[in-house]
C-alpha cells in the first residue's frame, strides 16, 4: 500500500514533469495544435509519439509479467464495445479540450504555473465529473 | 537546454525536441505506473477516483500521490528550464471548458492520458475510437471559435 503511494506520486510528479516539458501546460501550444486550419503547431503529435513509442514498449512488457512489480495484481480495462457513450462522450471532452487548450493532466500540472486559473478549470471539472455520477446513479 | 528550443522547418512556432521529450517523460510516468503498480495513467480516472466520483482498484491515497505529482514535476521543469509563464483562457470560459472536459471524460471513460496514451499504445479498440472522437471535435471547435473571431488566450 506504501509502496503503491509512493510508485504513484513518482508517476505523477515524472508525468507532470514532461507536460511542462513538452509545453503541455501552455494552452496556447495545444490550442495551436488543434488550430489545424490556421498556424498549426505540431508539437503536441511530438509530445503523443513519444509517450505512446515508450507505453507500446511498457505493453510488451506487462504481456510477460505475471504482477506489477510493487503491486499484487494488474487493474486493468478489459471492454471492447463502441458505444454512443463512449463516442459521445470522448466528443464532448474535444469540446472542452478545444475551448480553453487544457485536459485533466495539465490542469493539474497547471497548478504550480497559474494555480487560479487551473483552480477554476478543475474545480469546474470535478462538478462536470460529478454531475454524470449523479445522473448515473441519483443520490 | 538550447537542444530543446530547436525548431521544425516551415513551423517557426514548433518545439520538436522538447516535446518529443516531454512525450517520452510521460510515457515512462506511465509506464512506471503500469509495470510498478498495475494501473493505467489516465489522469481523468486517477481525478475522479481520488475525489471519490469513480470506483477502481487504485486506493484513494495513491491517486492523490499521483496528482500532487502533476504540478509538483511542472514546477520543478518551470524551475529549471526558466520558461515564461503561458497565457490562460478567461475564468469564464475555463469554467465552462472544465465543466464540459470533466462531463465528457466520465462519460467517455477516458482523456488524452487513458486513451491517448496508454489505450492507443495497447491498440485498444475503444482508445482509439474515443481519440479519434476528441481529436476531430477539438480541431472543430478551435476552426469554429477562430471564425466566429473569439479570442480564447490574449
Amino acid at each position: 500500500m506504501m509502496r503503491a503511494v509512493v510508485v504513484a506520486l513518482a508517476s505523477g510528479t515524472i508525468f507532470g514533469a514532461g507536460l511542462a516539458l513538452g509545453g503541455m501546460t501552455d494552452p496556447a501550444r495545444v490550442r495551436g495544435f488543434l488550430d489545424l486550419l490556421g498556424a498549426w503547431d505540431p508539437t503536441l503529435a511530438f509530445v503523443m509519439g513519444g509517450a505512446v513509442m515508450v507505453m507500446a514498449l511498457a505493453w510488451i512488457v506487462q504481456r510477460s509479467m505475471q504482477r506489477p512489480l510493487f503491486a499484487e495484481a494488474f487493474a486493468l480495462p478489459n471492454r471492447s464495445d463502441l458505444t454512443p457513450r463512449l463516442i459521445g462522450g470522448s466528443a464532448l471532452f474535444g469540446i472542452g479540450w478545444g475551448i480553453a487548450g487544457l485536459c485533466p493532466g495539465p490542469g493539474f500540472a497547471a497548478l504550480a504555473i497559474d494555480a487560479p486559473a487551473a483552480a477554476i478549470f478543475l474545480a469546474a471539472m470535478l462538478a462536470g465529473m460529478m454531475l454524470v455520477r449523479l445522473v448515473d446513479r441519483p443520490a | 537546454m538550447s537542444i530543446l528550443a530547436t525548431s521544425l522547418p516551415g513551423f517557426p512556432d514548433a518545439a520538436p525536441v522538447a516535446g518529443l521529450a516531454g512525450g517520452v517523460l510521460i510515457g515512462l510516468a506511465a509506464a512506471l505506473m503500469l509495470l510498478g503498480a498495475g494501473w493505467i495513467a489516465g489522469v481523468s480516472g486517477i481525478a475522479a477516483r481520488a475525489f471519490a466520483i469513480g470506483e477502481g482498484a487504485m486506493p484513494r491515497s495513491a491517486a492523490f500521490a499521483f496528482l500532487i505529482g502533476l504540478p509538483l514535476g511542472a514546477l520543478i521543469v518551470t524551475l529549471l528550464t526558466g520558461a515564461p509563464a503561458p497565457q490562460f483562457a478567461s475564468p469564464l470560459l475555463l469554467a465552462a471548458a472544465g465543466v464540459i472536459v470533466g462531463i465528457g471524460t466520465r462519460l467517455g471513460s477516458g482523456c488524452t492520458s487513458g486513451h491517448g496514451v496508454c489505450g492507443m499504445s495497447r491498440l485498444s479498440q475503444r482508445s482509439l475510437v474515443a481519440t479519434a472522437s476528441f481529436m476531430v471535435t477539438g480541431f472543430a471547435t478551435v476552426a469554429v471559435m477562430n471564425a466566429l473571431g473569439i479570442v480564447v488566450l490574449p
